[in-house]
């Protein structure tokens, strides 16, 4: 499955439900679009969780969204970037989507 | 328009056969607390609609999603729509999978003794495991 | 693919129904189809005639007539969402229709996928 969280973890849980939740579902994917992104910024303080779930679950993060918030040149390596496009393209490959509001 | 509107079907003319005849395992995501948005309220309504389609309904309460279930709701004061006993109310219209998360009651200081209707509480794990098992899932 | 996507926030307050757009209008290019957007809760401020953001900025509600009328895709506002929030045919943007919950259950069941943009 993929999970769409779009919420800074900073604002709120959802991140945190999400990996609590998917954290060990083998084979799903997170992707972090809007506000979520700044979750994939070197040094922030979810980045160890982050990393923690990246051996099971691929984390993506919305290219446009990172660009747009200035956080480009900093975003934890392992975090691989998409654009809209690529964005379709994950929803396609897995069979169902949940987007975390 | 040009369909066929019904109370039930909320504007679906049955005629079309793609329409029925598919069953898909829907699962309606709950995470929000009631009253403080409109969330709870109108996420109940797409499911009460979802009861006319025959389709494998199912509901999930994670994190404040937990509070829309609780007992005890008096919302006189407030002026605001009691909608809890709506949930009561599901079974009627065989909507009988509604699932919590055990993790979301225990930092909420709940048991399932202090839920409103019948629900099967499961660990985080298992939440995941149901939820892969859905064909569409429907958050608010 | 059949891509249903709904759409639960209204215009400028939340990214939600932006990044519903950049999603539709990428997977149009791909090649896939977007056969209806179902607009709940807040989005049903997405289908107002009355709108009218600054001139430098872009117009979520005419952007999304205009990708509906090129492509074919229906555009489905709640009725109880709509009514709620004062959304009538008398201030419905064309391109809009207003319908039940049950077009959101149909779109589910007849896409291969649905997407859900939030807040």
């Amino acid at each position: 499955m993929l999970h769409i969280v779009n919420k800074s973890p900073f604002e709120n849980q959802t991140l945190d439900s999400c990996l609590r939740v998917v954290g060990n579902a083998e084979g799903d994917a997170i992707l972090l679009t809007e506000d979520a992104v700044f979750a994939a910024s070197k040094g922030n303080s979810n980045e160890s969780k982050i990393k923690a779930v990246m051996g099971k679950v691929k984390v993506y993060a919305l290219w446009p969204d990172v660009e747009a918030r200035g956080m480009q040149d900093r975003v934890i390596e392992g975090i691989k970037m998409v654009d809209y496009g690529g964005f379709v393209d994950l929803v396609a490959e897995h069979s169902t989507c949940q987007s975390w509001l | 328009m040009g369909e066929e509107m019904t109370e039930a079907t909320g504007g679906i003319d049955f005629e079309d056969e793609e329409a029925s005849g598919v069953v898909k395992k829907f699962m309606f995501v709950n995470r929000k607390a009631p009253y403080g948005t409109i969330y709870a309220l109108e996420a109940l309504e797409v499911v009460l609609i979802s009861a006319a389609f025959d389709q494998d309904v199912s509901l999930a309460f994670l994190d404040d999603g937990v509070y829309q279930i609780v007992k005890g709701q008096h919302t006189k004061a407030i002026d605001v729509k009691n909608f809890s006993p709506t949930y009561r109310a599901l079974e009627g219209y065989d909507i009988e999978k509604l699932y919590v998360e055990k993790e979301s009651l225990d930092q909420r200081g709940l048991t399932e003794a202090d839920l409103l209707v019948d629900v099967q509480v499961m660990s985080s794990a298992d939440m995941a495991k149901m939820m892969a098992e859905q064909d569409i899932v429907i958050s608010f | 693919m059949k891509f249903a996507i709904m759409i639960n926030e209204g215009v400028y307050q939340h990214q939600a129904t932006d990044s519903a757009y950049q999603f539709a209008k990428a997977a149009i290019e791909k090649g896939h189809e977007v056969p209806r957007i179902f607009f709940y809760h807040d989005g049903v401020y997405n289908a107002s005639s009355l709108t009218e953001p600054p001139q430098d900025d872009r117009n979520i509600v005419s952007r999304w007539q205009k990708l509906a009328k090129e492509h074919n895709i229906d555009m489905v506002v709640c009725i109880a969402a709509a009514l709620r929030r004062g959304i009538k045919e008398s201030n419905l943007a064309e391109g809009f229709r207003i319908s039940g919950l049950g077009q959101l259950v149909e779109a589910g069941i007849q896409a291969d996928r649905l997407v859900v943009f939030g807040d």
